[in-house]
């Protein structure tokens, strides 16, 4: 039996860098933001070192409580449209002809590669006030002034279907492709109509993916603060730029206690997520 | 049937449409000869804004060379560590018949990187180097890369050393083979295709890195895209859109190329299947 623990000896030293790393950089980091939510502000570091439960109480003044609703109002809101735009294209595209579908798969890969401070300084451009989109309504004759579309709300919104909305698509067309096709055939030979057949068939067997695509959609749309700077003109929309205002006031406590109820919430995500059934295998995309 | 095909094909092309959209109007304006400070108008045709980055005007260059450096040294070191944990992990699993507790927990932290809103890891990133008084730029980015691309490294080997005929293990056992010398001459070279497409991932995720590499970097030009940010939040520069449009060319070439590379293996095993 010595092999044997010589054999464990060599394992635990192959997972020895990864596990010392993960505690330090992940671990530890995480633990100690959660640690510092529970301080108040201090002079030298930032932080005080004394144990208290204000910043928690902040969180219910209406310049935090806003903005939270907001960002998860924003936030379902993306995962709903990503949904009902992201669904149905993954839906066709698995049902392509192989050729057509590697095509297709193609061309969503190029748009998901590109770095998205780049597409969304596109969507920046196009929706200037004398930009290419107001130029073209103008030309049309459809509006007579240029409408403001950059720097609003609505642009913030557009913003975060357009950058999530492949991580929808991926995971639903995967699901269908695995879908054995010839269960809906026999349901519609059975007498179900198009509309039944889907909904009680192609869904409930597709629904893993549907809801890895809801997941990965909702839970970065809390934080993606740099839209917000390039397409909503800075105003505080979204729980990330909360964040991000206060390290730049240096209010380390209380990003990190905002940054404590997102994990938080990221976590009671994932819980419901694999409570319903859901692998994490599935959140991986790759 | 053919009313079907139809509205199937216009769905998929106007979503396709959408998301090029952008792209599209970032390309064009890489072209555009107009020198106004908010370059909105259309002027014609020039290739000079691409002239004035190759002359190095703007500093893109040492941002470029910047992000190459953090995602060259992260995906080394996040491929060391990966690559090690997930066969470290599989294998003992497979020796001992069931996981263990220990490796699944740190499996689930491990790979949280990729799972949180990367806001998050930024803050802990940010307030961790500067308690251990880790101040260097270019250490702080290297370090945070590596967490966020360990995972990548890790779930793409992982799954490759699940799916391995586990007789090749006990075989190579029986006949007397050291478990490094298993590790070397069997595991490695078999998960050789894993630990490059999970090296290759954890590269282009480090070159993307927006959000975590803000605030972790303190003062100066940083990296690509935080270069980027600081050129176009604010305004329009058409230099930004020529450095943009390469980008998209090099993204481009490179998703070609896997295509080309996977297509190229798939016929192989097609035809070693046949024979």
């Amino acid at each position: 039996m010595t092999t044997d623990k010589k054999d464990s000896r060599f394992f635990r030293f192959l997972k020895l860098p990864m596990y010392l790393w993960t505690l330090v950089f992940v671990f530890v980091s995480l633990t100690y933001v959660i640690g510092l939510s529970f301080m108040g502000r201090g002079e030298l570091i930032g932080v005080d070192g004394l144990f208290t439960l204000a910043n928690y109480a902040r969180l219910r003044e209406p310049q935090y409580l806003k903005v939270l609703l907001n960002s998860l109002k924003l936030a379902a809101l993306t995962t709903v449209l990503c949904l009902s735009i992201g669904y149905p294209f993954g839906y066709l595209m698995a049902r392509l002809k192989p050729g057509a579908r590697t095509v297709v798969l193609m061309l969503l890969i190029v748009p998901f590669w590109t770095n998205s401070l780049i597409r969304i300084f596109g969507w920046r451009i196009l929706l200037m006030g004398n930009g290419p989109l107001n130029t073209f309504l103008q030309n049309l004759g459809l509006i007579e002034k240029p409408l403001k579309l950059l720097n609003t709300e609505g642009a913030v919104f557009l913003g975060m279907v357009y950058a999530l909305l492949p991580l929808m698509i991926m995971p639903s067309s995967n699901a269908v492709e695995k879908l054995d096709y010839s269960v809906v055939e026999a349901a519609r030979d059975l007498g179900a109509g198009p509309l039944k057949a889907f909904f009680t068939i192609t869904v409930p067997l597709t629904l893993p993916g549907l809801m890895a695509g809801c997941v990965l959609v909702f839970i970065p749309s809390m934080g993606l603060f740099f839209l917000n700077d390039m397409l909503g003109g800075g105003k505080t929309l979204l729980t990330g730029n909360l964040i991000q205002n206060l390290i730049n006031s240096r209010d380390l406590p209380m990003a990190s206690a905002l940054s404590a109820l997102m994990l938080l919430v990221t976590g009671a995500v994932i819980a419901l997520y694999r409570k319903v059934g859901g692998s994490s295998g599935q959140l991986s995309m790759f | 049937m053919k009313k079907k095909r139809i509205g199937s094909t216009l769905f998929l092309t106007l979503v396709l449409l959408f998301l090029y959209l952008p792209i599209v109007v970032v390309i064009v304006y890489s072209f555009n000869d107009n020198p106004a400070r908010i370059p909105l108008q259309f002027t014609g045709w020039t290739t000079r804004w691409y002239e004035e980055l190759f002359a190095g005007k703007g500093g893109y260059g040492s941002a470029l060379v910047l992000s190459l450096q953090v995602a060259l040294w992260s995906v080394l070191s996040s491929v060391v560590i990966g690559t090690l944990g997930a066969v470290g992990m599989v294998q003992a699993t497979l020796r001992s018949g069931k996981g263990s507790r220990g490796d699944n927990l740190m499996e689930s932290i491990a790979i949280l990187p990729i799972m949180i809103p990367e806001i998050i890891l930024g803050l802990a990133f940010m307030v961790i180097f500067d308690a251990l008084g880790i101040k260097g730029n270019t250490i702080r980015l290297v370090l945070a890369h590596t967490t966020f691309c360990i995972p990548y490294v890790f779930l793409s080997v992982k799954s490759r050393m699940v799916s391995m005929d586990t007789a090749l293990f006990d075989a190579a056992r029986d006949l007397g083979a050291t478990q490094r010398r298993i590790l070397r001459d069997i595991t490695l070279p078999l998960c050789a295709p894993a630990i490059l497409s999970g090296a290759f991932l954890a590269f282009a995720m480090s070159m993307d890195d927006f959000v975590i590499s803000f605030f972790v970097y303190g003062v100066g030009e940083g990296t690509l895209p935080l270069k980027i940010y600081s050129s176009v939040k604010t305004g329009v520069s058409l230099r930004v859109n020529a450095l943009c449009t390469l980008m998209i060319l090099a993204v481009f070439l490179l998703v070609a190329m896997n295509q080309y590379l996977q297509a190229v293996r798939a016929k192989k095993e097609r035809m070693l299947q046949k024979a």
